[in-house]
C-alpha cells in the first residue's frame, strides 16, 4: 500500500515538472528552431552503433576524444577525434580527413578527401568499441591472473570473496561444461573456452552499465561476434580428427548420396559453416535486441512528450519501470549468453574431437551382432 | 544495415585482443587455476577419506581402551580377592603356627614343671624322713625308758604321715 502511494505520487509529480520545462521549450520552439527535432531511429542507430568519441553524461556536444589511427592514400595518420569533432574538416601532413555526413555512403565515419572526393581509408582507430574491448581485455586478464596468483600463493586455502565468486564461475563451465563434452581432453581446449566465458560475460555486462567505462554495445556489434566465432570455427578444424573430416567427405550414407553428385558433403560442409554464423548471429542479436529495447522504452518518453504533460508523465512512469525490468532481465542475459555461446563450442569442439577406432568398435559389434542374427 | 556489416577496424582490433587474452591467459592464467583447483578438490577427497579413517581408528580406539580398562578392573578385583584370601590364610597359619607353638612351649612347661614337683616332693619327703629320722632319734632318746609306748606312738605318727601323703 505504502508502495503504491510513493508510485502514485511520483507519477504526479512527474506529471507536473515537465509542464514548465515543455512550456519554456515550446515557446523556445514557437521561434522556428525545427533543427533539433526528434528522430527515434537515428538515436537508437547511434547509440547501437561505434564511435569516434565516448559520450559524456548530462551532455550530448562533449564526448571524450579518442585516438583516430587510418592509413590513408599517403601512409599512416594519427590524432584526437576531438579534432573532428562537429564535421570540423582537419588536415594532417597532406591529407585532409572528415567525418562524413549524413548523406554520405560513409555515414559517421572518418573518410579522407582527395580532389573533392570522399575516399575511405583503412581505419583502425581506437573508437568506442575498441577502448571498451581494450578496458574488456584488460580488467579479463586482471582478474583471471588475480585468481591465478591466489592460486599460486594460497595454495590450497579456501577461496573467498573475489576470488571464490570467479571460481565458482569457472567450476561452473569446467566442471559443467567442459568436462563432461570433452572428457579427457578437456584441458587442452578449457583455457579458450574459459576465457570466451569471461570474456563475453564481461563485454555483455559493461556493455549495460552506461555511463563511461561500460555503454559500449559491444557483444551486440557483429564485428566482435563474428571474430569469436571464427576463433571458435578456427579451433574446431585445426583440431579436428581424421574421422571428423571423413563424416563431412565421405559419410556413412548409401553411395549414391556421395557420389556422383556430393549431396550429403555439400550438406556437411554448409554445416561447418553454419554453426559459427549461428554463434555470430545468436549472441549478437540478444545482445542488440536487449540495448534496443532499453533504447526504446526510454525514447518512448521523449516521442509521447509531445502529447501533453500528462501522457508524457504517465509514459515516463511506465518506462522507466520497464527499462529497469529490461535491464534486469539484461543481466540474466548476459550471464546466459556467454554461458550458451561456451557450451556451443564446447559442444562444437567436442564434435570435432571424436575417434574413429570408437566408432569402428560399435561398427564392428553392429556388424557381429548382424552376422549371429 | 550498416549495423549487420562487420566494421574492418573493430575486426582487427578484435583478433588482436582476442590473441593477447587468449596468449596471456593461456600462458598465466588457467592452467595455474584448474591445476590449483583439481590438485585441491583431490586433496579435499583425501582428507575427508582421511577424516573418516581417523575416526574409525579412534572409535576403535576409544572401544579397545575400554576393553582394556574393563580387563584392567576385573584384573584388579581379582588380585585383591587373591590378596585377601591370602591374608586371612596367613593369618590363619600364623594362629595355627603360634598355637602349636604355644602348646609346645605349655606341654614344655608342665613337664618341668611335673619334674621341679616331683623334685621337690622327693626332697621334701626326703627332708621329711630326715626330720622323721630326728625326730625319731630324740624319741627314741627322749623315751627309751618306755619302749613300747614310744614304738607304738612313732608308728602311729608314721601311719598318720603316710595318710596324708
Amino acid at each position: 500500500m505504502k508502495k503504491l502511494l510513493v508510485t502514485l505520487i511520483l507519477a504526479l509529480v512527474a506529471a507536473v515538472l515537465p509542464q514548465h520545462i515543455f512550456a519554456e521549450e515550446a515557446s523556445g520552439a514557437a521561434d522556428g528552431s525545427q533543427s533539433e527535432a526528434l528522430n527515434p531511429k537515428e538515436i537508437i542507430f547511434e547509440h547501437l552503433g561505434d564511435g569516434y568519441g565516448w559520450e559524456v553524461p548530462f551532455n550530448h556536444h562533449k564526448r571524450i576524444p579518442l585516438p583516430i589511427i587510418v592509413i590513408g592514400k599517403d601512409g599512416l595518420h594519427c590524432f584526437s577525434s576531438s579534432r573532428l569533432a562537429h564535421g570540423e574538416e582537419y588536415t594532417d601532413g597532406n591529407a585532409t580527413f572528415r567525418i562524413a555526413g549524413k548523406d554520405s555512403k560513409y555515414k559517421g565515419k572518418v573518410v579522407e578527401i582527395v580532389d573533392g572526393e570522399e575516399y575511405r581509408p583503412w581505419d583502425i582507430s581506437i573508437t568506442k568499441n575498441v577502448c571498451a574491448l581494450i578496458i574488456t581485455v584488460l580488467l579479463v586478464i586482471w582478474s583471471v591472473l588475480a585468481v591465478a596468483r591466489w592460486h599460486k600463493q594460497m595454495g590450497h586455502k579456501a577461496p573467498r570473496k573475489f576470488v571464490g565468486a570467479l571460481e565458482a564461475l569457472v567450476t561452473f563451465i569446467y566442471d559443467g561444461v567442459i568436462k563432461p563434452m570433452l572428457k579427457d581432453r578437456s584441458m587442452k581446449f578449457a583455457p579458450y573456452l574459459l576465457t570466451v566465458f569471461f570474456f563475453i560475460l564481461y563485454m555483455n555486462l559493461l556493455g549495460l552499465i552506461v555511463i563511461f567505462p561500460g555503454g559500449a554495445n559491444l557483444t551486440g556489434n557483429i564485428a566482435v561476434t563474428l571474430v569469436l566465432s571464427i576463433f571458435t570455427f578456427l579451433i574446431t578444424n585445426i583440431f579436428g580428427t581424421k574421422h571428423y573430416w571423413k563424416d563431412i567427405f565421405w559419410p556413412d550414407v548409401p553411395l549414391w548420396l556421395k557420389f556422383p553428385i556430393p549431396i550429403m558433403p555439400v550438406i556437411e560442409l554448409f554445416g561447418v559453416i553454419t554453426k559459427p554464423a549461428a554463434l555470430t548471429v545468436r549472441l549478437f542479436a540478444n545482445m542488440m535486441g536487449g540495448h534496443m529495447i532499453v533504447i526504446v522504452l526510454t525514447l518512448l518518453i521523449f516521442i509521447f512528450a509531445v502529447m501533453g504533460p500528462i501522457v508524457a508523465g504517465a509514459t515516463t512512469v511506465v518506462s522507466v519501470g520497464f527499462s529497469i525490468f529490461m535491464l534486469l532481465i539484461d543481466v540474466l542475459v548476459s550471464f546466459i549468453q556467454a554461458f550458451v555461446f561456451t557450451m556451443l563450442s564446447t559442444l562444437f569442439i567436442s564434435f570435432a574431437q571424436e575417434h574413429h577406432d570408437k566408432h569402428e568398435e560399435e561398427h564392428k559389434a553392429e556388424d557381429s551382432k548382424a552376422a549371429t542374427a | 544495415m550498416e549495423l549487420f556489416t562487420p566494421d574492418a577496424g573493430l575486426v582487427f582490433w578484435m583478433f588482436v585482443s582476442v590473441a593477447v587474452l587468449l596468449f596471456v591467459l593461456y600462458k598465466w592464467g588457467w592452467p595455474v587455476i584448474l591445476k590449483s583447483i583439481e590438485s585441491r578438490a583431490d586433496m579435499i577427497d583425501k582428507g575427508v577419506e582421511y577424516a573418516r579413517d581417523a575416526k574409525e581408528q579412534l572409535d576403535n580406539a576409544k572401544a579397545e581402551s575400554q576393553r582394556y580398562i574393563a580387563e584392567a578392573r576385573k584384573q584388579q578385583a581379582d588380585m585383591l580377592r587373591e590378596a585377601d584370601k591370602m591374608k586371612t590364610q596367613i593369618i590363619e597359619e600364623a594362629r595355627v603356627a603360634a598355637q602349636k607353638e604355644a602348646r609346645k612351649v605349655m606341654d614344655a612347661a608342665k613337664v618341668s614343671i611335673e619334674q621341679e614337683r616331683k623334685e621337690a616332693e622327693k626332697q621334701f619327703r626326703d627332708e621329711v624322713s630326715s626330720f622323721a629320722l630326728d625326730i625319731a632319734t630324740k624319741v627314741v632318746r627322749n623315751e627309751l625308758s618306755d619302749e613300747k609306748a614310744q614304738t607304738k606312738l612313732v608308728g602311729q605318727l608314721l601311719d598318720e604321715m603316710e595318710k596324708q601323703n
